[in-house]
């Protein structure tokens, strides 16, 4: 379409190439860290997972919003963000464990699980955002995407 | 056997980025790529736990499509991201419709594909 804003150097191919090698690895750290969990047990991993995916994806946005979506920091986002943290956190499994929990009898266990793992998740990926973005903002922009002064 | 699952779950990313990508083109106001892929995961991920149900033994299509490439595919740290900018940003109502329609959208898709395929 001609609805382009700005340049963008890296073509969907490159970028689905960068999120799919991130992806592989997050999602490595998971089955390596997870496992099935005994029926109306709190699903202890995802739920970790989750929501410390939550809080590294808020501090790592919060480091690169400080510069244009190009370039190194574009690529960043899409191998690090999209394919490490968004291969490492799963909606899938968590609604599922939410669903097992509730159809074998542990509504309560059920529900909780799923309240405590959106708001912590919420509440996880802001204070990355804002605590990281506050720290940064004691220091100089670092002006390496558009190069120069300024 | 980890390997492939692995290397399921980058391919289920690289999905999830060339969808969202696409449901994205053009809706800046609410980010509804995210919601798309994770409903459609859990739908998927549903239908495959009702299968297994009726077909024992496949342990491996379970690590390989369920914890690989679906797993890969859905995302929870972008969803906490989208909510939690969104609640920043001021717009508290359409934070928590978010956070909590996702939530609600994906469990009766997971619910809904359980049911499609149970035997």
């Amino acid at each position: 379409m001609a609805a382009v804003t700005s340049p963008d150097p890296l073509p969907l191919p490159v970028g689905a190439l960068l999120v799919a090698a991130g992806g592989t690895v997050g999602v490595l750290a998971r089955a390596l860290l997870t496992q099935p969990v005994a029926p109306g047990a709190w699903p202890w991993r995802t739920f970790v997972v989750n929501v410390v995916g939550s809080l590294l994806l808020g501090a790592l946005l919060a480091v690169l919003q400080r510069g244009p979506d190009v370039g190194r920091r574009r690529a960043v986002r899409l191998g690090v963000g999209t394919g490490v943290l968004g291969g490492f956190t799963t909606y899938s499994t968590f609604a599922l464990e939410v669903e097992q929990l509730v159809a074998t009898g542990h509504a309560a266990t059920g529900v909780a699980y799923a309240l405590g793992s959106v708001v912590l998740g919420v509440v996880a990926a802001g204070a990355g955002l804002l605590l990281v973005g506050r720290v940064l903002a004691f220091r100089p922009p670092r002006d390496d995407a558009a190069g120069g002064p300024s | 056997m980890i390997v492939v699952v692995a290397l399921a779950g980058g391919l289920g990313a690289a999905t999830r980025f060339v969808v969202d990508t696409g449901v994205s083109r053009g809706r800046a106001r609410l980010p509804l790529g995210t919601l798309v892929v994770n409903v459609t995961a859990c739908l998927l991920l549903g239908a495959l736990t009702g299968w297994l149900l009726a077909h024992p033994g496949h342990d491996g299509v379970r690590g390989v499509v369920g914890v690989g490439f679906l797993g890969g595919y859905s995302t929870f740290s972008t969803a906490s991201v989208e909510a939690a900018r969104l609640l920043l940003a001021g717009r508290g109502a359409a934070g928590v419709l978010h956070a909590v329609g996702m939530l609600v959208a994906c469990v009766a898709a997971a619910v809904a594909g359980l049911w499609l395929t149970s035997p």
